[in-house]
């Protein structure tokens, strides 16, 4: 799906990964407003019809997520409705797994990403095709052998950064460089610590540009998923070749304090990505960029006290300028008759057929290896 | 191909050999200890080191008074991994915390699924408790520990429909490993292990998390004949353990997660039903020691302890983001009080891979060289750094002055050789050598009588670069 950048060069497709931790409510995200049920089940946790975007007959997003609507209606978004899997987790940690690592069943050590990444660069030539932001790699890019960038602050990044003097730190690092090219022979570990160390090295020189390159008139709001968002932007204007970025936005935990919380965080999500489509259209830097954002599962169909409880099936977005917009799957039933195990959703499409419609129709992968087997895709893409 | 521990053979002498004892049977240790222990016997250390019972219980009071909900009602991971950090850097009872760290690495048991902190808190209490002693009644508290029937399903094990997860795992992850039983000894395990639940008080939401309690309930214990292992009776769980522990498989296995954590670094396990041991001399002499004590781990450690193939193997381990961590705050000397900001620590093992309390499933951490990713490695490298650098920090203050109490100029060599010795004392290979002594050329000599900033400047920028050498991030 590669297109034409303004030089007439090929734009290699990129893939932007947000990651809303906690299990979003999907039900209170993108609300079945005319549904009877939706009122019933949830008799507190619920939004109000003042506080509500319609965007077709029956659907509306949160108030928090107007910026979403904007988006749908000029036809970038596909929401891929009561994505899930069977007999979902309902750890977080475990059911964070499953995500990354595609493998509902046993426990998977190689990220899908990681594998991504590895296909698109297996001589890594590029230390920078995978960049997380955020402290600490996720699982779905961590895949053995496979150089990932993980950046917690783009503005002071690297090796020995706790020196604050950039003279002394550039001689730490000089010595640092050498202290980390073992001699032939001095074993298997002592190499792999040595190339790991002259990757990160070589990542973070090259990062350096990306900061000083980048100009920009959208002024990002100052919470974590916007500035991550902004660190995103300012990498892939800098044109260093990443195609495959992670961030994660924290908190959608509601088992209390609900309605508050959720709010802020549909705000913050949904208008740091609006800012990032604007930014990146401003530098004519968005038609080969795609945008999932995906949470680890939906909420239980019930409130309970002032939250909700785990529970499955939640929904996914594709955002881009290259989406076809519009609602893909179904909206799981809503009628207590129909839910599983007479408390949950049911997913009504596999996360695996989104992440195989993304590999073989976005990046250009094969997918079998990494969702282990062949899914059905949907067709969300327009070409270029 | 060799590996840098294979290079590394020689057995450890001297203040080395009871430094190598300190960071491998505790959290390390501050240099004063170290060479207070070092002044007596080995053995009597070892001995000292195996009954930490008979040293002083470390005082959370403080602790508490000032982080009040810290572990308790709170269902908040970041505290009881906060404490446990303030034990490991503060408890006089070094092998305790140790053991401990051991079986929350092998029964790996998460908060993320109870999400319920003081069962979390209570399972490491009962590994600081039982930890040294019989593997029996170490795995019979663990299969009445009601995080473990939690995480692993057991309250959903009933008379009339088994659950097998915890019956598997009892056998493929805690005690014999993979090949040595057959699917049919699972089934017949989980039959034996029905009826052992849980009571919960109330529920989490909105009460708060209250401690649950062990409760065996006899009507929906499967009492009939069962098989397994080859051996036949009404058995009830614990007579499945006693089985277990008599098995050969499980004296290799866990003499081998003992290997692993304590001496050098194995392949991950999934492979050891696969790949023979590094050592198999080392593990013989192990199961020889669990055999004879009649399955006491103490006397399996202190086997080990006294071993050459032990005094052999300092810095042959990566070390774990847990013992990176602690390790630097016992160098820098911090957090001997509950001081704002300890909890750095439980944060940055976080991010470098091992969050405490909490790993991502049942099967534990991968260990060895898979901790080190380009993202744990910056961590791991600044985290260092940042400390060490601390012209104010008790630890640098100590070195320094260490290095001043020679009442003279220090060479080059001198200098650096000196902070080698009190970082660890730590082996280096010939291009950190060289490196380290082009900087320390760069210097001169080191006048300590002269400028006490400028001496305070010099070490800590010496000590950041040896923190920051690959050698470092071995243990």
């Amino acid at each position: 799906m590669a297109s034409n950048g303004a030089n007439g060069k090929e734009k290699d497709p990129v893939l932007v990964v947000i990651q809303q931790s906690g299990g979003n409510d999907f039900m209170n995200t993108v609300i079945p407003f005319e549904n009877g049920h939706y009122w019933d089940a949830r008799p507190t946790i619920r939004v109000e019809r003042d506080n509500m975007v319609p965007f077709t007959d029956d659907l509306a997003f949160h108030g928090a997520a107007e910026p979403f609507k904007g988006i749908f209606d000029d036809g970038d978004m596909a929401i891929i409705q009561g994505i899930g899997y069977e007999n979902s987790s309902r750890s977080h940690f475990r059911g964070m797994d499953i995500w990354h690592t595609a493998e509902p069943t046993s426990v998977a050590t190689e990220g899908w990403l990681g594998q991504v990444i590895r296909e698109l660069d297996p001589d890594k030539k590029n230390v920078l095709t995978g960049v997380s932001i955020g402290r600490g790699l996720p699982r779905a890019m961590a895949s053995p052998g496979v150089p990932v960038a993980s950046i917690g602050n783009l503005d002071n990044y690297g090796l020995m950064t706790p020196v604050q003097i950039e003279e002394e730190r550039n001689k730490d690092l000089d010595i640092f460089k050498r202290m980390y090219s073992p001699a032939f022979g001095s074993g298997v570990v002592m190499d792999y610590l040595g190339q790991t160390g002259r990757d990160s090295l070589t990542g973070a020189d090259i990062l350096k540009k990306a900061p000083e390159m980048y100009e920009s008139t959208i002024e990002y709001a100052d919470n974590s998923i916007a500035q991550a968002l902004r660190d995103v932007a300012r990498i892939h204007l800098a044109g260093l070749g990443t195609r495959i970025f992670y961030t994660q936005h924290g908190g959608y935990d509601h088992h209390a304090q609900e309605l508050p919380s959720h709010e802020k965080l549909l705000a913050e999500l949904t208008h740091g990505i609006t800012d990032f489509l604007a930014d990146l259209r401003a530098h004519d830097a968005a038609d080969n960029v795609l945008i999932l954002v995906f949470t680890e599962f939906g909420r239980r169909m019930r409130d309970n006290g002032s939250g909700t409880d785990h529970g499955s099936g939640g929904g996914a977005f594709l955002i881009g300028d290259r989406v076809t917009g519009g609602l893909y799957s179904e909206y799981p039933s809503i009628d207590p008759a129909d839910w599983l195990n007479a408390e949950d959703m049911r997913h009504t499409i596999d996360f695996r057929s989104i992440y195989a419609t993304i590999l073989e129709q976005w990046i250009g992968v094969e997918s079998q290896d990494i969702v282990r087997g062949k899914y059905e895709q949907i067709n969300p893409f327009t070409a270029a | 191909m060799t590996t840098l521990s294979e290079s590394r053979g020689e057995v450890a002498t001297g203040i080395a050999l009871y430094a190598h004892l300190l960071r491998r049977a505790g959290f390390s240790a501050t240099r004063a200890q170290i060479e207070a222990y070092a002044k007596r016997p080995y053995e009597e250390v070892v001995e000292e080191l195996l009954n930490p019972q008979d040293q002083p219980e470390i005082d959370e009071n403080r602790l508490i008074r000032y982080y009040p909900h810290y572990g308790t009602l709170e269902d908040y991971n970041g505290g009881g991994a906060g404490r446990w950090y303030y034990r490991m850097v503060n408890s006089e009872r070094h092998l305790q915390e140790k053991i401990a760290f051991f079986w929350h690495h092998v029964f790996a048991t998460a908060w993320h699924k109870t999400e319920h902190s003081p069962t979390i808190i209570r399972q490491i209490e009962l590994f600081r408790q039982n930890g040294l002693g019989n593997f029996s009644d170490i795995l019979l508290d663990l299969s009445r520990d009601p995080a473990m029937i939690h995480w692993l399903d057991n309250n959903q094990n009933h008379s009339n429909r088994i659950n097998e997860n915890y019956g598997r795992e009892l056998m493929e992850l805690f005690s014999m490993g993979i090949g040595a039983y057959s699917e049919h000894d699972i089934k017949e395990a989980a039959r034996a292990f029905t009826g052992w639940t849980y009571r919960q008080p109330m529920p989490l939401y909105p009460y708060g998390a209250w401690e649950s309690s062990y409760e065996y309930d006899e009507n929906d214990h499967d009492d009939g004949e069962k098989e397994f292992l080859g051996h036949k009776g009404n058995f009830n769980g614990q007579d499945v353990i006693d089985i277990i522990v008599k098995e050969e498989s499980a004296a290799r296995f866990i003499c081998r997660h003992l290997y692993n954590f304590f001496v050098a670094d194995e392949p991950q396990v999934p492979a050891w039903s696969i790949e023979p041991p590094l050592d198999t001399e080392a593990i013989d002499i192990m199961v020889n020691a669990y055999f004879e004590s009649n399955h006491e781990i103490r006397a399996v450690l202190r086997a080990m302890f006294n071993s050459d193939f032990f005094k052999a193997a300092a810095y042959k381990r990566v070390k774990s983001p847990v013992e990176f961590v602690t390790g630097v705050i016992k160098l820098s000397g911090e957090y001997t009080e509950p001081d704002p900001g300890f909890g750095e620590m439980a944060a940055a093992s976080t991010a470098m891979g091992q969050e405490l309390l909490n790993p991502a499933t049942v099967e534990g951490w991968h260990t060895g060289k898979e901790w080190i990713d380009g993202g744990t490695l910056n961590e791991r490298v600044n985290f260092a750094v940042e400390h060490l650098q601390k012209t104010d920090a008790p630890g640098v203050i100590d070195i320094t002055d260490r290095l001043a109490a020679h009442g003279r100029a220090l060479s080059p060599e001198e200098f650096l050789d000196e902070c080698l010795d009190l970082v660890g004392p730590m082996t280096i290979g010939d291009e950190t050598r060289i490196s380290l002594m082009d900087f320390a050329n760069s210097l001169g000599s080191i006048d300590f009588s002269a400028d006490r900033e400028d001496a305070l400047t010099n070490v800590t920028h010496m000590l950041r670069l040896v923190v920051a050498a690959p050698e470092y991030q071995f243990g």
